[in-house]
């Protein structure tokens, strides 16, 4: 096989077990951190989907560095062969984004905790404060 | 792209989601927090070989060092193993 | 039972999933994107910018940044409302950070690394038009050397009147760098300034302003966090149990 189908396939597929390993905790366990530790897995593996479909074969970084510009000299040149910025740049505002959520979630998390005493989402039935 | 990375990329794909299986499986809710800290750590390696440094850079700080932490932290706080 | 369906859910999602990603082509028959072929063009010729990430970020779609370090101040705020009772509540039974001091090694050892990752993370958003990195990657490293402190050094702790002063600052730094835009009869976030030579480091225009103030804003909001995270106290039987 060549070389980057092999290289398609690992990537696209780790995303997608990443993504759907975390769906699975979200789904069937019962522990509040453990969903929100789901819900990090999933975020991961979606980053790594959308890096990969950015990807371009013998693509560098899209740095406009002096070391690209004395190689090809023009700007054109070295914007052909760079990979996609866009997702890189959704990705980067994601992976920070992921992080406030995941605060947030956690605090909430405590919160449930002083209250009811447990983490299990099988025992808090009441929804009264 | 070289056989050498193509190696280097499946092993870590196989790596990843054996770590992301553990996490998932274990009661010990602080191993399973470092083991996401791993999927993170391979992941910032996987943004690297993909021609990504601003996305790697992001996810080293903030998926290994910070997330780990405060998972910890609240794990302190709480129960430790999943009934 | 539920697990197994789950399981079959998640499965039969999974492959078809997994197909339908590839037929995506991946690498050597893939074509650009328009839209990041502009980027690509754009960034060096018109802004001076070498990292084409950072133009996108800062410049083509500055807008989208500035709400998304609104919504990083968001969750600070929220995190602080959600713990605030509790915090007050059980600060008064233990107010210890850690349960056990930490050793000497490390306490020496963050004597030494904490400079040079404040420093690091100085480098990283000063140069981030430059090379890889910027304001939310040298933010999130300075916090870690804050994190640093906290973890190492007990009596150490965060003072919450610079951080709001620094974090509105540089918030107020962005908006107000937007806005310029306007009053001198252009858009929002116009590169006013001269742009320079690509690849020096006073290049860009108003990039390079714009991501130092980011950087702070991002460190000071992320010190804010882990600060109110790690200030939960321990529940009083553990500390019991260990005196």
């Amino acid at each position: 096989m060549d070389n980057i189908l092999i290289l398609k396939i690992a990537f696209i597929g780790a995303s997608i077990t990443l993504l759907f390993i975390g769906l699975y905790a979200v789904l069937t366990k019962r522990n509040l951190i453990k969903i929100v530790l789901g819900l990090s897995i999933m975020d991961n593996g979606l980053n790594l989907l959308f890096i990969t479909m950015g990807f371009v074969k013998h693509g560098t970084a899209p740095i406009f560095s002096p070391l690209v510009m004395e190689k090809l000299k023009t700007v054109d040149a070295a914007a052909q062969v760079m990979v996609d910025p866009v997702v890189q740049a959704l990705v980067l505002t994601a992976i920070v984004i992921g992080f406030g959520v995941t605060a947030v979630a956690l605090a909430l998390v405590l919160r449930l905790y002083r209250h009811h005493n447990t983490t299990n989402i099988d025992e808090i039935r009441n929804l009264k404060w | 792209m070289s056989t050498i990375i193509t190696v280097i990329v499946v092993i870590g794909a196989l790596f990843l989601v054996a770590a992301a299986i553990y996490a998932v499986h274990k009661k010990d809710l602080v191993v399973a927090t470092v083991a996401t800290s791993v999927i993170s750590l391979v992941l910032s390696a996987f943004y690297f070989i993909l021609q990504a440094p601003d996305v790697a850079l992001t996810e080293a700080a903030i998926g290994v060092a910070l997330t780990t932490i405060i998972f910890i932290v609240i794990i302190r706080n709480t129960k430790r193993f999943e009934d | 039972m539920k697990k197994l369906i789950a399981l079959i859910f998640v499965l039969y999602i999974g492959v078809e999933m997994f197909f339908v990603f590839y037929q995506i082509p991946f690498g050597m028959d893939r074509v650009q994107s328009k839209v990041g072929k502009f980027y690509l063009e754009h960034s060096p010729k018109d802004l001076k910018v070498a990292n084409a990430v950072t133009s996108i970020v800062v410049n083509f779609r500055g807008f989208d940044t500035l709400g998304e370090v609104t919504v990083l101040f968001i969750a600070t705020t929220a995190l602080g409302s959600i713990l605030f009772r509790s915090r007050k509540v059980h600060n008064r039974l233990n107010s210890k950070r850690t349960s056990v001091e930490a050793s000497m090694i490390v306490q020496v050892a963050g004597r030494f690394l904490v400079p040079l990752i404040v420093l690091l993370g100085a480098y990283v958003f000063i140069h981030g038009h430059l090379t890889p990195g910027g304001g939310f990657q040298g933010g999130v490293i300075i916090a870690t050397g804050v994190l640093f402190l906290l973890l190492a050094y007990r009596q150490f702790s965060v003072n919450h009147e610079p951080i709001t002063w620094i974090e509105s600052l540089a918030g107020a730094t962005f908006a107000g760098l937007g806005l310029t835009g306007i009053f001198v009869g252009k858009t929002f976030l116009e590169n006013f300034l001269g742009t320079g030579k690509l690849n020096d480091l006073l290049s860009g225009g108003i990039i390079p302003l714009i991501y130092i103030a980011v950087g702070f804003k991002v460190a000071a909001e992320l010190t804010g966090i882990l600060d109110t995270i790690l200030s939960i106290s321990v529940p009083v039987e553990e500390t019991e149990n260990q005196n």
